[in-house]
């Protein structure tokens, strides 16, 4: 009796050492690689907000680049507007590469073609995707001004990334339509993976087109919806390029966010050690933004 | 659909295809206007800098890029760094998805964690450390030396995505499958394999068009001609003074055709993945 015990709790142990060792066998090609091209340099790249560089060598310096943060008027412009930028790319993108997700799932002529074609914006690297959109803008060599004039948008044809007032929203449409595909994509693919099993039965239960949308559909596509959409918030919040090409974080600052000011920090003014600094702060506000989407996720998956 | 009358049946495909049709303008303006400026001669880009085509029409830009510049070895480098660092990715992420998303063990949050992290920093941020130890591992001004950081940079979002498909893939399909007799590996291949194949196609197209246009690495890992990527040849035509619009236009409708032919052959796998009624039983 008490060997058979004893037998039954090796196996146990045996087959519990198999579930501990089996995930970190997957995991480990990702992991291995992450550290020593991310991680290391990244802890190397914190190091540096703790040093003073000038031209030829650096010194430690402490907390001295956060405290310089406190007093900067031009970081704490960056911030409302990164916020801005943020969420405003974030929101018309997600909510059109949804409809574009829905649209493309239901059968029409030409889906196919009208498939590829839509995808196509992601495709176009992102400075070329600046340097086009500005182009758009102008009123010298791009239809839009005429276009926004004439529909009663603007009084006169004149580029809007000139005016404080509206520049933004030339580097968010560029945005917007560089990341719809993303949505799209993604959710399409997940909307693929729902078994039509369901919606044949919520239809025999009289479930409304919109019933099944919100009790079938959107259920489904929860744990992607959360995921694409943390990952996006915290690639948009960061990504500087757009902004760089088609203002520069002008006019008058009004275009300029965390990101683009520390490619400034870093490039321009060369001051390697304040961009790290503010690199930082970026950092730890994102991170702070992803636990709690994680932890909304995490609700959301146990309600399902 | 019962229940529905002809007229509200008929204002729904007009709706539909109406919004379809919007979709389209929107995504194809931007490229039409590369196109467009691609095709125009030099002396008309500014006088006719707002006509939907320009008067004459020229196909010098592209004859000059494609004869007198190195962009064919651009394109067939990229072409080698983008199709790799997909495979790559999409192969180790698909293993750390699946692992993140099947299984509950001790440390799985700090790895989520830390996959996460990768992803809340500008990358300028990395750049002077990488190119340190990339230096030192002799894998600067070589492809290589790319597609391993393209790689490294791409996991932790294909990881995401993946364990997101896998999520919503019912966890009943493989124990059916394991208590049948099948082991997890056989599992893994006839049931998950087939049902995720839409999202590894999305994950293998998102991969390849990022490390298509990624600019900032290539820009400092690489300086020999032989090496360079297209994105950063893209950049000599913006020289010191004056940018080449022309060329640039027709180097960038150019370096589209690649990634339009990689996504027609993704469809496949990205429409069809339920098609063959692999949740039957």
């Amino acid at each position: 009796m008490t060997a058979l015990a004893e037998d039954i709790g090796l196996l146990q142990r045996q087959a519990d050492r198999r579930r501990f060792i089996e995930p970190w066998l997957y995991l480990s090609p990702a992991l291995i690689l992450i550290f020593t091209v991310l991680i290391v340099p990244l802890i190397i790249g914190i190091s540096y907000s703790f040093r003073k560089f000038s031209a030829f060598h650096s010194e430690y310096a402490g907390l001295d680049q956060y405290r310089a943060m406190l007093g900067d008027s031009v970081l704490h412009g960056a911030l409302i507007n990164t916020a801005w930028w943020t969420v405003a790319s974030l929101v018309l993108q997600f909510f059109l590469g949804l409809g574009l997700a829905l649209l493309l799932n239901r059968p029409f002529h030409g889906r196919r073609l009208v498939q590829g074609l839509v995808f196509l914006p992601w495709a176009v690297p992102i400075f070329l995707t600046g340097l086009t959109w500005a182009w758009l803008f102008n009123p010298l060599i791009g239809p839009l001004p005429h276009i926004f004039h004439a529909i009663g948008l603007q009084a006169e044809p004149v580029t809007i990334l000139a005016d404080p007032a509206t520049a933004m929203w030339g580097p968010i449409i560029a945005n917007v339509w560089f990341g719809i595909p993303f949505f799209a994509i993604t959710l399409l693919a997940a909307r693929k993976a729902i078994p039509s099993e369901l919606y044949e039965a919520a239809a025999i239960d009289g479930a409304s087109p919109w019933q099944q949308f919100t009790k079938v559909t959107l259920p489904f596509l929860a744990p992607t919806i959360a995921i694409t959409v943390m990952l996006r918030t915290v690639w948009i919040a960061t990504f500087a390029d757009l902004i760089y090409v088609m203002t520069a974080g002008g006019p008058a600052g009004s275009t300029n966010t965390i990101a683009t000011y520390i490619y400034v920090s870093a490039f321009k003014s060369l001051d390697k050690g304040y961009a790290s600094a503010i690199a930082v702060l970026l950092l730890v506000l994102l991170i702070a933004y992803a636990l709690i989407v994680i932890q909304m996720r995490r609700t959301l998956l146990r309600d399902v | 659909m019962p229940g529905q009358s002809l007229f509200q049946r008929i204002a729904g495909q007009i709706g539909l295809y109406g919004a379809v049709a919007c979709y389209v303008v929107f995504a194809l303006l931007p490229i039409y206007w590369t196109i467009k400026i691609s095709v125009t001669p030099q002396d008309l880009l500014y006088s006719e800098g707002i006509r939907l085509w320009p008067s004459r029409m020229t196909l010098a830009n592209y004859a000059s890029v494609l004869k007198a510049s190195d962009f064919p070895r651009y394109f067939l480098n990229s072409i080698i760094v983008s199709v790799s660092t997909a495979f790559i990715v999409t192969v180790v992420a698909s293993f750390a998805g699946y692992a993140l998303s099947r299984f509950r063990f001790r440390g799985k949050a700090l790895v989520s964690l830390v996959l996460l992290l990768t992803q809340t920093f500008p990358l300028v941020m990395v750049i002077p450390p990488i190119y340190r130890i990339m230096g030192q591992l002799g894998l600067t001004d070589n492809l290589y030396g790319l597609i391993i950081i393209y790689t490294a940079f791409n996991i932790a979002f294909a990881t995401f995505l993946m364990q997101s498909f896998l999520d919503g893939v019912p966890k009943d399909l493989e124990e059916a499958a394991m208590i049948d007799g099948c082991t997890r590996l056989d599992a893994l291949r006839r049931v998950i394999l087939p049902l995720t194949l839409p999202g590894m196609g999305a994950t293998v197209a998102f991969v390849f068009t990022a490390a298509w246009s990624e600019l900032l690495f290539g820009l400092m890992l690489i300086n020999s001609e032989s090496q360079k990527t297209f994105s950063v040849g893209l950049l000599t035509f913006v020289g010191k003074f004056a940018v080449d619009w022309g060329q640039m236009m027709a180097a960038s409708v150019l370096a589209l055709i690649p990634v339009c032919l990689f996504f027609l052959f993704l469809q496949r796998y990205l429409v069809t993945g339920l098609t063959a009624g692999a949740v039957k039983g």
